[in-house]
């Protein structure tokens, strides 16, 4: 139901216009427009150093464009230019409306801390006080990423790489987030290990009615968890369109090659 | 226009640029209307691009030129300019398709991969698992196998599962690609009847069939696909 709302919802969420960044003499990303609705998953694909990662830290506030810039629709429905936020406003999206998943949890996480504090620390950030409360809702939280919850004492560092994973979109979700940025989610992942985290993140996706954004090189991933895909190279966006559509029927040499470079199941 | 789709010159060519930039004309041309509760099927042998028609129908395959209109809401969309977010409340509320292969969801249990498309459309998760199972029921899937997911399934009863998720919905429009391929007689025999039910509903559908049979017993109309052929 909310994603039946929230795609049919008119206004973007986040809108990129003329987005570029150089790094130096050398551009990693130029010209990039699009619009993120409410609800929606992009998934940015293209090989590595074609500027896909450099395009999420500009998209998410961590790295400021040489030209260009990200509009996004705050909670009062007001779209504000991200330059121009205030530092409380910044504190906000990162805390609490935004979601970060990282390749490497250990990014993410603290790893040297309780699973249940990893979670329960974002709410706290939001004014959360009661303790008992906090752990419910970790408690909560690690049921929906099928963790045993008589883990949740134990550091992430005793945690497998998919636990790890799945934890750390637990601690993403926690605070209700409207967008969420994923940097190779399942980059280090083995095969079955994959599959399962995909799952898990395509329901909770839809049953939440996230927007996301998912930065991978995997053409599967994009198929899977994707509406939209932009192919990126050479730092632009050189093709995009519906996932199925680009996927089936590539138009660009370059999407036609990474098409078919992916083995046979 | 009152019918619900309506295709005019629309054309499709296949640029292979990993092969030289071969360029690979499928269908040209493409002009044909269906109306409310008609089941037209396209004929013309394999190769002629009959699938391809139908993906372009879908939104999957881009149309190059020409106009593939579209009933949605009431108000007729252009599919061959739509903008993705409009394909995408098209295939939700509008256009279903049935291909011939169940593309693998991990993990979903059978009755939930056919209840889903009810339940993304605002239906109540137990009516729509009911009606999963009354369809399920009358394609012969065994109750016992409906929490399994259909990836362990043998190829007749993934196809079946596909049918039931396509047909499962109230959608107007349904495409239907080899709906009865891999069916014995009493499967096939139960595909006819959803069509004629789709029928009586006033449900348009563009249908590809290589059974004779099954084509006298469900075509209101057919489209010979050779016409539209794109001579190199």
């Amino acid at each position: 139901m909310s994603e039946l709302a929230s795609l049919d919802n008119d206004q973007p969420l986040l809108v990129a216009e003329g987005l570029a960044k150089n790094y130096g003499r050398l551009p990693a990303c130029r010209d990039v427009s699009f619009a993120l609705y409410p609800g929606e998953v992009l998934a940015i694909v293209g090989e590595s150093g074609s500027g896909k990662s450099t395009l999420l830290q500009l998209l998410s506030a961590q790295l400021a464009p040489s030209a260009g810039r990200v509009s996004y629709r705050m909670r009062d429905g007001v779209l504000r230019d991200l330059a121009e936020l205030g530092e409380a406003e910044r504190r906000f999206l990162f805390r609490t409306d935004w979601g970060f998943v990282h390749q490497d949890p250990a990014q993410g996480l603290r790893m040297g801390v309780s699973a249940g504090a990893n979670v329960g620390e974002r709410l706290m950030a939001v004014g959360w006080n009661h303790y008992g409360r906090i752990r419910d809702t970790a408690s909560t939280w690690l049921e929906r990423v099928e963790i045993d919850v008589g883990r949740i004492d134990d550091a992430p560092k005793t945690y497998s790489g998919g636990m790890r994973q799945r934890l750390q979109i637990a601690r993403n979700l926690v605070t209700e987030p409207r967008l969420v940025f994923m940097d190779e989610p399942t980059g280090g992942l083995d095969v079955s290990v994959q599959a399962r985290l995909l799952d898990l993140m395509r329901n909770l996706v839809s049953e939440l009615g996230l927007a996301a954004i998912v930065v991978t090189h995997d053409l599967a991933v994009a198929r899977l968890l994707s509406h939209r895909v932009m192919v990126m190279k050479g730092g632009r966006v050189i093709e995009t369109g519906l996932t199925d559509q680009v996927l089936d029927d590539p138009r660009e040499p370059y999407t036609q090659l990474l098409v078919s470079s992916i083995l046979p199941p | 226009m009152t019918a619900m789709i309506e295709l005019a010159n629309a054309e499709k060519t296949f640029t292979m640029h990993l092969q030289g930039g071969v360029e690979l004309p499928v269908v040209r041309g493409v002009s044909f209307h269906v109306d409310p509760g008609e089941c037209v099927v396209m004929s013309g042998p394999s190769g002629a691009g009959k699938s391809s028609i139908l993906k372009m129908i879908f939104g999957n395959y881009r149309c190059d030129s020409g106009r593939i209109g579209i009933r949605h809401h009431g108000e007729v969309i252009d599919l061959a300019t739509a903008e993705p977010r409009q394909v995408l409340s098209i295939r939700r509320s509008t256009i279903g398709y049935v291909s011939q292969f169940l593309r693998a969801v991990p993990r979903v249990a059978t009755i939930d991969v056919v209840a889903e498309p009810l339940i993304a459309n605002g239906v109540a998760r137990q009516e729509a698992r009911e009606r999963a199972g009354r369809l399920l029921r009358r394609l012969n899937i065994p109750e016992r196998l409906w929490t399994l997911p259909p990836s362990t399934f043998s190829g007749g009863e993934q196809q079946r599962v596909n049918i039931a998720r396509g047909f499962i919905s109230d959608l107007p429009i349904l495409l239907l690609d080899e709906p009865t391929a891999s069916l014995d007689a009493a499967n096939r025999a139960v595909v006819v009847e959803l069509i004629a039910e789709k029928k009586t509903k006033g449900v348009a559908m563009v249908a590809i069939v290589h059974d004779d049979e099954i084509r006298h017993l469900i075509a209101d109309r057919i489209v010979d696909v050779t016409s539209f052929a794109a001579a190199a």
